[in-house]
């Protein structure tokens, strides 16, 4: 229907050729273990040699020593047998844990990647997507790889060893008979070619829908409230219901694959075996193979089939693997549009100075949102943004803070490009208030420090103080660490903004920034608020961003944006003396607040 | 345990695909063992220099038989696995449907990334056992009953001798799964906790990074991520030892064969034949034994998460009809004339009265304005009218009915209320703006949005009203976002429109507009408006000041001014800055 951002992950993108590249990055994630693969191979070989070795004393115990009456042998034979059993076992439960150990470390390895990957991006690219398809590719697309990291290519090294040594055993016993059992082959190459493509597509669409899922129901879990209020629950569900069925009817159709692959695996082995008998059988009713030959090939050929259908199984973990890791990479192959540079300038004795040199900057293609913007901030100035909603306000610090890349034009502060910065460095020196206060769960001291455990209770008090949240904080049982919850749901909008203040105020920024912080205030709490900011804004750069133009009358300088663009600077005084936009817009608020 | 008895009624509506699914692994396993004799029938013929259409026959018969075995194989799969997808389709379907009963109080306790794993980890445990699990748990004992058949027409003393083992195995069995099931629990629960966490830092990423708060970040996560690898490990501990142990319990059957069964042969009781055979038959079982101890582990992942999922489908909405609910009254009885009758109210599972003696009529077609601290009960107020929570003490009349005789659905639909924080989904705009109806009205839409002063804005929008919102499409700014909540609200046409603060982010020009274009809405209904601006609450026909949570002051903005109280004292604050503003 609409259009999607270019950077939008491009879910319904089915590209077939990827699968050998896929393949080959996800092993790459064995490499540091790959000690650990040698040693868990070699336990392998070990427990198929020891299996081995039964088959063989068998027939020993049963031939020699029973048939010959020989009990103390027998007894000799036993021991032997029983040894290698526990030998086997032992080594098998070593082999068990150490690939689950090593599937899990690469699990672990790789979530932490992903994690940190997608934390560092920029906010172009979670303004696009969904967080639940991003905590999806966090957590349950990386267990999928579990599988395929543990067990799963260690037996199948195990699985192909297996093939490799019937095949040379049917050779060296007898290579036409062994070329005529193999005829089969070319058919079953193909016939698994095409249950390969089919699984892949299925398997692919199956991990799409498990996503739609999932942001459906991230979206419908946050938004409960509205979906309750409009009585919408029953759409809700029918709406749900749709998707969920999609998911189980694609689940059928590799259901459906499955259930033709394995009979058909079977049905060759049968006409192998039906290869032996009429090729084999004629050559020994002349003579020219032994029967036991021909007993030892038909054993053969069973024992080649049971690999065959492991490895497809496994082949069905790969795929799941391999849906999941494709959009796993996607994601890390996602590269921030904002990168640090190869040398950055560091910001020595940091004054404060902002500057904006013909910046315009759009978050899509078509609609601009800043249009050649120059402003000038010097250190300790307080500049106030007014203007309609949709201006371009909030963008403005949004670019300060490097969260997106200009269009064109340069931002400096100090007179040094942002871009030339680490974005580390220049976010330190700030600290943002936004409208909508995001706490994490918690206590309220865990919000307002966000963990930084070198800021004392001394000085978060003090913040406290500042924010006049005192009064509350002391109501609590707890005090500073009284519980947050999720999002903070159960503190009034105003408490949450006042923690949000306090967090801005431990961090001491240089420059402060203020979006909209004060409209969710009533304005008894704002007054206070209003002194506490004014003592604050005192010695450093601040830039507010406010709707009630009583509130940033005193600022040095006042910026009137209009659909993108600068159309007024100066002091309040000097605007009204200009009888411009700002004139207007005050002559409006004075209007209807006097009234 | 106890928990995957509530699996029951699924698997009863699929019964029949089970008891299908059941008879074709029956016919299949049947064909299976006949193919042997076949072969053995082929080679014997071919020992005594048999040869031509016999063996061609043979030949025949064996793919004849795993024709129809392969397909007796396929249709078991098709009923029984295609089964286990239908029983996630509808517990999915439960859980999420449950979910959407569920009042405001369970999802202010529970986390929406923990509420995200069990909808899909603790879903996907339950599908494997449900699907491989009976599958094959039906495959390996209908295999050990055909088998110990066979061995005990053989000889009954030395079939004794082999399942020697078996008691054993059945309290390894017993411990292992015990073990399986605390750890899994573990698991499952150290994996929602780290959903929940990366959920969390997603959605804060702005405040992450402004603070530079990454590396914290990380190592939060790197600890809720190594105790999940530990987690996984404890489990793996448990489940590595039962393959080897499956596989050594059936080698040690096999060597006690050898034994007793080689001192029955010496003692001329049994046939050198007779070993051979035993040993074949035992070594067929060694697989099925080895798959029966995947399948109790399959079945003990699949307790904990059952369990985690019944937590919440077995969750009681607090908020629901019940038998007080008079289902005669409709919304067309209803015309909106609120009463309070001395309403209190505190949050569940705290002792701090939000609100105190609430007595208050607000009068169809009238309209009260709420001013108050920040805390001072105002959201709670109006949280009340549609039920969001409920309040034990007082009552609040609609149109002079209680609200809780009133059906849930029926008080909702007359409400309609911006709330504080807008939330919109990401569709379309129109489909945000109908949201109450299932097709919208695009004339409605319209209406609302020119209303609600959003259209100059939609205008704008790459594809207008079909403009998607939010993750897919278009970010709003917290002004559009408001308005697009408030022609939802208006679109709805409720009888009582409720605004809880919600043009704190729309510029004052826009709010001017906003509020002539909603005089004329407003005219006939009942309405609530919460606001820290007197410009935007003056001409109320009655406005109330809360104070903790009780009516500090009452009456009209005439009435208020000369009382001389808070209510003036703030209008002089915010008078007092427009003067010295003037000046």
């Amino acid at each position: 229907m609409a259009e999607s951002g270019k950077q939008q992950i491009q879910e319904e993108a089915i590209d077939k050729k990827l699968d050998k590249n896929l393949l080959k990055r996800l092993l790459s994630y064995f490499k540091p273990y790959k000690k650990y693969i040698i040693f868990a191979t070699i336990l392998t070989i070990t427990v198929s040699a020891l299996a081995a070795v039964r088959p063989y004393l068998t027939p020993i115990a049963i031939d020699d020593k029973i048939m010959n009456n020989d009990i103390n042998g027998l007894q000799f034979i036993i021991i032997i047998l029983l040894s290698t059993l526990i030998v086997q076992g032992i080594v098998q439960y070593g082999l068990g844990y150490l690939t689950a150990w090593i599937g899990q470390k690469i699990i672990y390895d790789l979530r932490k990647k992903i994690y940190e990957h997608i934390l560092r991006l920029d906010l172009k690219f979670f303004d696009k997507n969904p967080i639940g398809r991003l905590v999806t590719r966090a957590t349950s697309d990386v267990e999928v790889l579990y599988e395929v990291f543990s067990s799963g290519i260690v037996t199948a090294f195990g699985d192909i060893f297996t093939l490799i040594w019937i095949v040379t055993f049917m050779f060296i016993l007898d290579w036409q008979l062994a070329l005529v059992t193999l005829a089969v082959l070319p058919v079953l190459i193909y016939g698994t070619s095409i249950f390969r493509n089919k699984v892949r597509d299925s398997y692919r669409r199956i991990r799409i829908l498990i996503a739609k899922i999932n942001s459906y129901v991230q979206e419908h879990i946050t938004g409960i409230s509205v979906v309750q209020m409009f009585n919408k629950e029953k759409k809700t569900v029918e709406d749900f219901e749709k998707i969920n069925r999609q998911h189980t009817e694609q689940n059928k159709k590799s259901i459906f694959y499955y259930a033709v692959f394995f009979p058909f695996v079977e049905l060759i082995g049968a006409v192998s075996v039906g290869l032996i008998i009429w090729y084999g059988g004629g050559q020994t009713v002349q003579g020219a193979i032994e029967i036991g030959v021909l007993i030892s090939f038909i054993q053969y050929t069973e024992m080649f089939f049971r690999p065959i259908r492991d490895l497809s199984e496994k082949y069905n973990i790969l795929q799941t693997a391999m849906a999941s890791s494709e959009r796993i990479f996607e994601i890390l192959d996602q590269t921030s549009p904002v990168k640090d540079v190869a040398n950055p300038v560091k910001l020595v004795d940091f004054k404060g100075k902002v500057e904006f040199k013909n910046v315009n900057f759009s978050y899509s293609e078509d609609n601009p949102v800043l249009r050649n913007v120059n402003l000038k901030i010097n250190p300790g100035e307080k500049v106030a943004f007014v203007g309609a909603t949709g201006a371009g306000k909030s963008t403005i610090l949004n670019l300060m803070e490097r969260f997106y890349d200009v269009d064109s034009g340069e931002i400096l502060m100090d007179d040094v490009n942002i871009k030339n910065l680490r974005q580390e460095d220049l976010r330190k020196h700030i600290a943002t208030v936004l409208q909508d206060v995001y706490l994490f769960s918690g206590t309220i001291k865990s919000n307002i420090t966000l963990g930084d455990e070198n800021i004392s209770d001394e000085i978060i008090y003090t913040a406290i103080e500042n924010v006049g949240l005192m009064p509350f904080i002391n109501s609590l049982e707890k005090g500073i660490l009284h519980p947050v919850n999720e999002r903070g749901t159960m503190l009034s909008t105003g408490q949450k903004q006042l923690i949000s203040f306090a967090r801005a105020l431990v961090y001491d920024p240089e420059i402060l920034m203020l979006d909209e912080a004060t409209s969710s205030v009533d304005t008894h709490t704002e007054i206070l608020i209003q002194k506490a900011i004014n003592k604050l804004i005192d010695n450093r750069t601040s830039i507010i961003i406010a709707h009630r133009l009583s509130t940033i009358q005193k600022c040095d300088k006042i910026i009137v944006m209009h659909k993108g663009e600068i159309k007024e600077a100066g002091t309040h005084q000097e605007l009204l003396n200009l009888g411009g936009l700002y004139y207007k817009l005050y002559e409006l608020q004075y209007k209807n607040e006097t009234v | 345990m106890k928990s995957l008895s509530a699996l029951l009624p699924y698997l009863r509506k699929y019964r029949k695909k089970i008891f299908i699914g059941y008879l074709f692994i029956l016919l299949h396993l049947g064909l299976i063992s006949i193919y042997p004799l076949i072969i053995g029938d082929a080679m014997d013929k071919i020992t005594n220099g048999i040869y031509g259409t016999p063996i061609y026959l043979d030949i025949a018969y064996a793919l004849g038989l795993t024709v129809i075995g392969g397909f007796f194989l396929f249709l078991t799969r098709q009923n029984i696995i295609v089964m286990s997808r239908e029983i996630e389709n509808d517990l999915r379907f439960d859980f999420f449907s449950h979910l959407q009963t569920l009042s405001k109080s369970f999802f202010n306790k529970n986390s929406t990334g923990d509420l995200m794993a069990r909808a899909t980890s603790d879903i996907n445990n339950i599908r494997n056992f449900v699907g491989p699990g009976i599958m094959y748990s039906l495959q390996t004992s209908t295999r050990l009953t055909i088998t110990l058949i066979i061995l005990f027409n053989i000889n009954s003393f030395v079939t004794l001798v082999a399942l020697i083992p078996l008691p054993i195995i059945t309290i390894l069995v017993y411990k292992i799964g015990k073990f399986t099931f605390k750890r899994s629990l573990k698991v499952q629960e150290s994996f929602s906790e780290m959903t929940a966490k990366v959920q969390e830092s997603f959605s804060g990423i702005r405040v992450i990074k402004t603070f530079i708060r990454e590396k914290y970040e990380f190592s939060e996560f790197d600890n809720i991520s190594k105790d999940n690898f530990q987690k996984n490990l404890n489990l793996a501990k448990i489940q590595s030892f039962s393959f080897p142990m499956m596989f050594l319990l059936t080698g040690i059957s096999i060597i006690l064969v050898i034994y007793f069964g080689g001192i029955k042969v010496m003692e001329g009781q049994m046939t050198y034949g007779n070993i051979s055979e035993f040993i074949i038959y035992i070594g067929h079982l060694t697989w099925p034994m080895i798959a029966f101890g995947w399948i109790i582990n399959l079945f003990q992942r699949a307790s904990p998460s059952m369990g985690r999922l019944l937590e919440i489908i077995n969750a009681t909405p607090e908020i629901k009809d019940n038998v007080d609910t008079d289902l005669k009254i409709s919304d067309k009885n209803l015309k909106g004339e609120i009463l309070f009758d001395n309403v209190s109210f505190k949050y569940p599972g705290s002792d701090k009265y939000i609100l105190k003696n609430i007595n208050l009529k607000i009068k169809n077609g009238s309209t009260l304005g709420i001013l108050g601290q920040t805390g001072a009960g105002k959201s709670s107020l109006i949280n009340l009218l549609p039920r969001i929570f409920d309040t034990e003490e007082g009552n609040i009349f609609i149109d002079g009915i209680n609200i809780k005789k009133i059906p849930i659905k029926v008080l909702r639909e007359i409400i309609g209320i911006v709330p504080q924080e807008s939330f919109l989904f990401s569709n379309t705009i129109e489909k945000n703006i109908a949201y109450s109806d299932d097709i919208p009205n695009s004339g409605e839409v319209l209406v609302a949005a020119q209303s609600a002063g959003l259209y100059k804005d939609v205008i704008n929008f790459p594809y207008r009203f079909h403009t998607i919102l939010g993750e897919r499409g278009i970010t709003l700014s917290g002004g559009q976002k408001q308005r697009t909540s408030l022609a939802r609200a208006l679109y709805k046409k409720p009888e009582i429109l409720i605004l809880d603060d919600s043009l704190s982010a729309v510029d004052t020009k826009t709010e001017e507009e906003i509020l002539n274009e909603l005089k004329l809405i407003m005219k006939d209904r009942t309405n609530i408006i919460i606001s820290h601006r007197i410009s935007t609450i003056k001409n109320a026909n009655n406005i109330i000041v809360l104070k903790d949570g009780e009516i500090s002051e009452q009456g009209t903005h005439n009435e208020l001014i000369s009382k001389n109280g808070f209510y003036f004292d703030l209008y002089q604050k915010q008078l007092l800055e427009d003067e010295i503003s003037n000046s």
